[in-house]
């Protein structure tokens, strides 16, 4: 095999990589047959032979990537290029709170208590892809947010691929833990920056200890030739707070496997969505909620815009463990269509086991209401605008949460730019 | 007396299956296991032209090939299908001219059913052809039925008296290949119902078929194939029971429903198959596949109320081919004890301004698991299709569990789907406000339940309410009514 000179076997999980190896290879990429894969396939991806390390180091200027920021506010910085950290776009901590790299902290004896406890804990064993990425990722963020303690500014991973090599297949791997009454804010991001196909497949693992608030925000606005497999576990315990907010407006392929694991009692987990593709894009949204402590929270709330040749998919999946009683757990997920070659396939999926719970899911495909666009259009607002008005609304819920004021301007901006737009004002 | 949930669960799991005895009736039956010669015997048996013989044999060459569908959310023990008699027939069949040459014996099982052929013939005006394994033994109001120009007979008669029309329609919504279980059925069916209204007839009574496994080890194979002709309307029902046994029998039949330009078609199932005892022991199992086509402004209904069976695997389905045509779909799906339901609707929008509803209804009691499966797929040529889907879930218990597993595809612009579920339990607000206004627990429970599955019960046939809400009584509600 042509990656082994590149393993490290005295590497402290190298037993943990041999093992992956073995399941990957017994299993291989996941197949239109599997149910979980029914939407989605990888043939496309198959086909192109990425490299899986780079074979050059590559640097960027800050100034020619400063756009994939959001420079309007001081944060600490992640950078990856082409799967290599950058030490001079990052800015990095260890005052009070450790934001840094995967690979020191799998390295550093001080990190080793850490890493014992966490690492591949909550990531699936059994997953293909997340196999794949255990036995190949060398590189990631690694964050630990000590008791009681909250980190000045909200920390942001990019991941660039510059294209110098013409097929690139990424492995990121993050470890996110926030200790008891500690909170965090993560924004994540994939750029590609040439037209060179590139394939992600990043795996995060998140621990919320007791009382632990963290919000996670993935910006999915890729090139068109960018695909993303994104594979996220979260585990909760008592009391703690996770949202995790995925914007896909880009990419050739994105699908985002996100996982949560309600250890404890009077868990909330958020996941909120907002989706608008066109060309020939595909995203794919997967999510679990197992519910397996009694008195927990779950939220769902995903909207989709359709346009083009796109290809949307929700898979949203509730587990209710028996013991698992008053359990409020909520899903929706509404969509438009506004091409007749778009498509959507969703897929809510309830497994209840416990009497006393309160579960409900909802899904519309539908269009635009033309009585309220009719209104707009008599009150002078062209009808372009008029479009666009309803669809901020329609996908306002969702942004209405995000904590960032300057990532909800952002947000807002690439929807105004994706559909076509400039209302003159922010919503 | 209180009347408390717990009790209400223990009075479910003690509760005897009610219809379960056994008919002393002499049987003709064929040896046990499958194979060619099998499906020849069988169709010699019924004296069928070669088509049928041709048409059953190719379909047992595409089972050969396939293999048991394990997607379903629901486990069991796999049937041995070379272990199974595919053809059992009461012995003493006289051709019937009135129903006093019907034996005697026979008379008392309908009886005990609460289906008596003289009171029905009377009072409800329903005409019944009761399948009892397999073989129509009696078809009642033939004759009213024949002046209106009604097709309405056993298949296997249809087969000989009217072969142009079962060749013509048989296998053309569900293909001898369409899946494992279809594939058997068209090998192997025994009997079953054939129904034809002509161009513009409103047929005018309930149409009912009754079926009944009364044999050991022998499997219920049934094929029904209503066809309902331009401008015409049908309302039919089938109802099912088997006897308690300890073994698992099979049931797996097929259903096809054609309705052409401007038909309806309304198709109701009470099934009540021995469903096992309270250790989860016997019982049956029904893979059923059941679907309809639709052409121009048509309309097929199904509703079913399911109480029975050890495994149900059950999606009755409508094509909605034809321009501005309706499909529904309205379940109760009830289980208790060890009970598995994996049940739902696919509804297949091909046509513009199709219209689909499905409302279903699961009520899960014991250490049962309840499943709803569905499918909503609206094609690239569906101008303005519009669905509505609605399933909702009662846990009574805490052993047992809901499940729902609704597909959607959309792929075009002007559709519009909707899809809600809820999963609950019986509140304790909602006991207690029944409480303070002075309807005990015991009401207050039958009360909420009865408004759950309203919206179902309420598509029944006005003459089968009452059966419905007898198996409802046995599989929930107890001594609640």
């Amino acid at each position: 095999m042509m990656f082994e000179n590149n393993v490290d076997i005295d590497h402290p999980v190298h037993d943990l990589r041999t093992e992956a190896m073995k399941n990957f290879e017994l299993k291989g990429f996941p197949t239109k047959k599997e149910e979980a894969w029914k939407y989605t396939s990888l043939n496309s991806l198959q086909k192109v032979d990425f490299s899986i390390f780079p074979k050059q180091e590559n640097t960027l200027e800050y100034r020619d990537v400063k756009k994939y920021f959001i420079h309007e506010i001081d944060t600490y910085k992640i950078v990856f290029i082409d799967g290599i950290y950058s030490s001079n776009l990052s800015e990095t901590t260890h005052d009070g709170v450790d934001i840094c790299l995967m690979s020191s902290a799998l390295t550093k004896p001080m990190y080793k208590p850490v890493i014992d406890v966490y690492f591949n804990k909550t990531a699936s064993k059994d997953d293909s892809l997340t196999s794949l990425n255990t036995a190949f990722s060398r590189e990631g963020a690694f964050i630990y947010i000590y008791k009681n303690k909250m980190p000045k500014k909200p920390v942001e991973i990019i991941h660039f691929a510059t294209g110098n090599e013409s097929t690139l297949m990424l492995q990121p791997r993050n470890l996110i833990v926030v200790e008891e009454n500690a909170e965090l804010q993560v924004i994540e991001r994939h750029q590609s920056l040439t037209s060179n196909e590139v394939l992600t497949n990043s795996v995060t693992e998140i621990f919320a200890a007791k009382n632990a608030i963290v919000d996670y925000y993935k910006v999915q606005n890729n090139v068109g030739t960018a695909s993303l497999i994104d594979n996220t576990y979260i585990d909760q315990k008592d009391k703690s707070v996770v949202k995790v907010h995925t914007f896909s407006f880009g990419g050739k392929l994105t699908r985002n496997n996100l996982n949560f694991y309600q250890n404890g009692e009077y868990i909330d987990s958020t996941m909120k969505g907002v989706t608008i593709l066109g060309e020939k894009q595909h995203v794919d949204h997967h999510t679990l909620v197992h519910h397996i402590e009694p008195n927990c929270e779950s939220h769902q709330d995903y909207k989709g815009i359709y346009g083009e040749n796109s290809t949307g998919v929700f898979n949203g999946k509730i587990i209710v463990d028996k013991i698992a009683q008053k359990t409020n757990a909520f899903q929706q997920n509404n969509n438009i269509l506004i091409s007749d070659k778009a498509t959507i396939n969703t897929k809510p999926q309830l497994e209840i086991f416990a009497d006393d719970v309160k579960c409900s899911h909802g899904c519309t495909i539908g269009q635009l209401d033309e009585e309220a666009l009719f209104y707009l259009q008599s009150r002078g607002i062209p009808k372009k605008e008029a479009r666009a008005l309803l669809m901020y609304a329609f996908a306002n819920n969702v942004l209405a949460s995000v904590r960032i004021p300057e990532l909800k301007t952002r947000i807002n901006k690439l929807i105004a730019k994706k559909l076509g737009v400039n209302l003159g004002f922010d919503l | 007396m209180a009347y408390t949930e717990e009790e209400l669960k223990k009075e479910l799991e003690t509760k005897e299956y009610e219809y379960g005895f056994y008919t002393d009736i002499e049987s003709d039956t064929l040896p046990k296991g499958l194979n060619e010669d099998i499906v020849i015997a069988i169709s010699k048996k019924k004296e069928e032209p070669d088509w049928m013989t041709e048409w059953r044999l190719q379909a047992f060459r595409y089972w050969k090939e396939m293999e048991e569908p394990e997607w379903a959310n629901v486990t069991y023990k796999k049937p041995d299908f070379q272990d199974i008699s595919y053809y059992s027939a009461p012995n003493k069949k006289p051709k019937y001219n009135s129903l006093d040459e019907v034996d005697p014996e026979l008379l008392d099982t309908f009886k005990r059913l609460g289906i008596s052929l003289e009171e029905q013939k009377k009072l409800a005006g329903v005409a019944v052809d009761i399948v009892m394994d397999s073989v129509s033994v009696a078809t009642t109001f033939k004759k009213t039925l024949a002046e209106k120009g009604i097709i309405f007979m056993s298949i296997s008669e249809a087969i000989k008296e009217h072969p142009e029309l079962v060749k013509k329609y048989i296998g053309t919504v569900v293909p001898q290949k369409d899946n494992f279980y279809a594939a058997l059925n068209s090998a192997v069916f025994s009997d079953g119902s054939f129904c034809y209204i002509p161009k513009g007839v409103r047929c005018p009574m309930e149409l009912s078929t009754y079926f009944r496994i009364n044999q050991a080890g022998t499997g219920q194979f049934e094929r029904t194939l209503v066809i309902a002709d331009e401008g015409s309307y049908v309302s039919y029902l089938e109802g099912c029971t088997a006897p308690s046994r300890n073994e698992n029998q099979l049931h797996a039949a097929v259903v096809e429903l054609i309705a052409l330009d401007d038909a309806e078609i309304k198709y109701s199932t009470v099934q009540n198959w021995f469903p096992g005892d309270k250790e989860g022991k016997g019982g049956v199992f029904n893979f059923v596949t059941k679907r309809g086509l639709c052409e121009k402004n048509a309309k097929i209904s199904w509703t079913q109320v399911e109480t029975g069976s050890a495994v149900t695997w059950k999606y009755p389905s409508c094509i909605l081919k034809g321009d501005n045509s309706i499909g529904e779909f309205y379940s109760i799906a009830v289980t208790n004890n060890f009970q598995q339901a994996d049940t739902g609707t696919k509804m297949i929008h091909l046509g513009k301004n199709t219209k689909s509803t499905i409302i279903s209804k699961g009520i899960s009691a014991g250490k049962s698991q309840n499943s709803y499966r569905g499918l909503v797929q609206v094609n690239s040529r569906a101008e303005n299709a519009r669905n509505f889907s609605q399933c909702d879930s009662l846990l009574m218990g805490n052993e047992c569990g809901a499940h729902t597993f609704p597909y959607i595809e959309a792929k075009n612009k002007t559709a519009q789907i909707e899809h809600e579920a809820t999963t609950s339990k019986i509140g304790e607000d909602q006991i207690f406000y029944c409480n303070q206004r002075g309807i005990d627990t015991e009401k207050a429970i039958a009360l909420i339940v009865n408004g759950f599955s309203k919206e179902v019960l309420n598509k029944l046939p006005m003459e089968f309410a009452v059966e419905a809400q007898k198996l409802l009584e046995i599989s929930l509600e107890g001594s609640v009514g």
